[in-house]
């Protein structure tokens, strides 16, 4: 198993983030989390990748308690095993460096230090994430928005993690650029055996891209299942009204 | 257990939580066996619950009580209780499923939308292939159309292509949702044909046939719902 | 007149900043922080050099202070007579004569023994800051030595410029440990740093940071494997001495763009055409 979370507990200044959560994840798969803006699905993805401490509750990866892992471990973990795409690629780049020094930066923090080989590298991936190697040396801020969306996964793949953290991954980009990107990313974790947890309001998201769905809302797991399962027969009212909503099944 | 499928006292209804908790029953205490070689086609008028069936047994529906058990990998499950890991293997290794539409995936040529399943079970990328163009060739899908995607295909040349993903890797229970519906008479008897040989092969076929003579043809026992 | 303390500073603050510099001399690379006072001067003219050199003089010393190399420079002159009028000590422009040498910009070509100190003016103290703002993160970024975005840059100057463009406040590792910034001196007085005799203290003013590289510490310019690290050189030696061993500054002699070059540091540089010249030429 990946990963382990056991009765997640996280409130802000009295209010429920997430309440009681619990979920494995194995080699592999991709849950997607689902719920409405404030369901907590946001706080959850933080709580166990390290970036918000919650109240109560357990999260182990390989069997490690993240609880009790030291800052420097939680950190390379970060930038090694796992990857984190943020819903805006500001925040997941560095706007102020090329975007081949984008690429390349974790090589670099591992210590590689050929400079050749690293620009290599870099550029494969941008191939791979259907950018022009030949654009490598040009800011993300001469990028479309899809294409920075596209870097940004290059930038966290490249040390090849086995887990990647997606929060809204095709958010704020147009319906064409999202088919694209969500087609390249279904291939590179497939093609990759990555494991990943994707929180999107999107069930169409969701259904390309996960086996596994997890429904929140208010803080609390209302249903989770099989993607299938819970697309085509919803349980829980609050999935019945999501899946009617948003998606025609 | 003797059977390769069982099905015991399966109860599954539907509430519509947006309807005002309108409860619709689909299946109340039903059972059903099935062995290696047998063919069950399901007969009845529509909104009966055939499709469910297949579904159910697929694992996409959940009923609310009952059994489903299935000999998988030399072991019996009950997909009903089986984690979503374990459904998602014996997906992957028993059960196959031709659906009524082909669930388009935007990019893939429909080669590889073909040999999909058999690269699932770790067959080598070549081989797979080999096997999807069979197929493909079988069906009638000109060469041509292969390396595109299916998006931009015909609704009967989708459809070929979801039989012959269906039929690709070969499983020990194969659920057929229509899968003549909307074919001309040489594919449709290519089909059929399909099916005789996944049945001589060993496998058990539960389908869902639009017309009598087709059901009655390929199918040993029938259900009338 | 109210008689001043010496070396202006107050013991008890000169208290305070010779803790930080026993710290920072045990923590080589380490920017410790200080209480840096309001100096007599302004930020970026060396408060933070001043203050250091302030602690640790003593009756007994010899300063000398340059700025860009040259004693004579108005920088240089002010600083060396501040102390001349608030400790009483003795000045010089010659390197080997001196005990302290406070310093903007440069590192004295002749090489420095023990028992120097060299007193570093130091504008921005910390080398992680031109990628990230953040001090809290990088100071964790220094703590658990996560040194992947220097490198980050040296890449950016290879992919601009095809080579490695940083020619000053060219940053090194401190014993294996520490990335710093050696100021604003130029990349060609880094190996200097090295296993260097003396004493080296950094002070910066206006960020409040106190950092140190003790004698004979290694002091490692930081590179890839296919572009090492290199240091300038000229064509033509110095145009007065004719000095080729120093570092050159390049200057325009008149309207039309004539050029020449000339050592830097002006002790270095009488020193040599001294040489030049003869015994018998003084």
């Amino acid at each position: 198993m990946l990963l382990e979370v056991k009765g997640l507990n996280k409130r802000y200044e009295g209010q429920v983030a997430c309440e009681d959560v619990s979920f494995d994840l194995w080699p592999g798969e991709v849950l997607a989390i689902v719920g409405e803006s404030g369901s907590g699905k946001t706080s959850l993805l933080k709580c166990i990748s390290t970036q918000l401490g919650f109240d109560s509750g357990t999260v182990h990866y390989k069997g490690a308690d993240l609880g009790a892992m030291g800052e420097a471990a939680k950190r390379e973990l970060m930038r090694t095993q796992w990857g984190f795409v943020h819903q805006d690629a500001r925040d997941g780049l560095r706007m102020g460096v090329s975007a081949g020094a984008n690429v390349g930066e974790r090589l670099m923090a591992v210590g590689e230090r050929h400079y050749g080989s690293i620009r290599q590298t870099a550029a494969e991936w941008m191939a791979r994430v259907e950018i022009d190697p030949a654009r490598m040396d040009e800011s993300p801020r001469q990028f479309s928005g899809g294409m920075r969306q596209r870097l940004q996964i290059a930038r966290n793949l490249v040390s090849r993690p086995q887990l990647i953290f997606m929060d809204e991954p095709t958010g704020g980009l147009d319906v064409s650029v999202q088919a694209r990107l969500l087609d390249l990313l279904r291939g590179l974790v497939r093609d990759m055996g990555l494991a990943a947890i994707v929180v999107t309001h999107d069930l169409a998201v969701a259904k390309l891209l996960s086996s596994r769905i997890m429904v929140m809302q208010k803080g609390r797991v209302v249903e989770q299942g099989l993607t299938d399962q819970v697309l085509e027969d919803p349980q829980a009212a609050y999935s019945q009204l999501l899946v009617s909503s948003v998606l025609q099944v | 257990m003797q059977h390769l499928l069982e099905i015991t006292a399966l109860e599954k209804h539907f509430i519509l939580h947006l309807q005002e908790s309108q409860r619709i029953d689909v299946f109340s205490d039903f059972s059903l066996t099935l062995d290696e070689g047998q063919s069950l086609g399901l007969a009845g008028p529509s909104g009966k619950g055939k499709s469910s069936l297949l579904k159910i047994i697929w694992g996409s529906y959940q009923p609310q009580a009952g059994s489903i058990r299935i000999r998988h990998r030399g072991e019996v499950v009950d997909i009903m209780r089986a984690s979503p890991r374990e459904v998602l293997d014996i997906r992957r290794h028993t059960i196959g499923y031709v659906t009524q539409f082909l669930r388009v995936i935007p990019r893939v040529p429909a080669i590889d939308v073909v040999a999909e399943p058999l690269l699932e079970r770790g067959v080598a990328p070549e081989k797979a292939r080999q096997r999807a163009s069979e197929l493909l060739e079988r069906l009638s899908i000109p060469e041509k159309l292969w390396k595109l995607p299916p998006l931009t295909f015909s609704g009967g040349e989708q459809q070929r292509v979801n039989i012959a993903r269906g039929f690709c890797a070969p499983s020990p229970v194969l659920l057929l949702d229509e899968p003549t519906a909307s074919l001309d008479a040489l594919n449709r008897a290519r089909v059929l044909e399909l099916v005789r040989d996944a049945l001589s092969a060993g496998s058990a076929v539960i389908g869902i046939f639009h017309d009598e003579a087709e059901r009655l043809s390929v199918c040993s026992r029938s259900l009338i719902l | 007149m109210t008689q001043i303390n010496f070396a202006y500073l107050n013991e008890q603050t000169k208290r305070m900043i010779r803790r930080a510099l026993l710290k920072a001399v045990a923590i080589p690379g380490y920017q410790v922080p200080f209480a840096s006072r309001e100096m007599p001067m302004p930020y970026g003219w060396g408060t933070g050099g001043v203050q250091v050199t302030a602690a640790i003089l003593t009756p007994d010393d010899t300063l000398k202070v340059i700025d860009q190399g040259a004693d004579d420079t108005t920088n240089a002159v002010s600083i060396r007579k501040f102390f001349a009028r608030t400790a009483g000590v003795a000045t010089t422009t010659e390197t080997q004569k001196a005990t302290i040498i406070q310093t903007r910009h440069r590192v004295p070509e002749h090489p420095l023994t023990e028992g120097q100190i060299l007193v570093y003016q130091v504008p921005i103290p910390e080398p992680l800051r031109f990628l990230e703002p953040r001090e809290t993160e990088t100071r964790t970024m220094h703590a658990l030595e996560e040194y992947g975005v220097m490198h980050v840059k040296l890449y950016e100057d290879i992919a601009t410029h095809g080579h490695i463009a940083t020619s000053y406040a060219y940053p090194a590792k401190v014993a294996s440990r520490y990335v710093f910034d050696p100021s604003p001196i130029p990349k060609f007085d880094n190996p200097k740093l090295n296993h260097c005799a003396a004493l080296q203290l950094f002070g910066a003013g206006r960020e409040k940071r106190i950092y140190a590289v003790p004698p004979f510490t290694q002091v490692i310019s930081l590179d890839f494997e296919d572009h090492p690290f290199e240091v300038q050189r000229w064509d033509t030696p110095c145009a007065i001495c004719g000095s080729g061993t120093g570092y050159l500054d390049e200057i325009i002699t008149d309207d039309a763009g004539t050029r020449m070059f000339v050592c830097s540091d002006t002790d270095h540089c009488a020193t040599q055409a001294a040489l030049k010249a003869g015994p018998n030429a003084a």
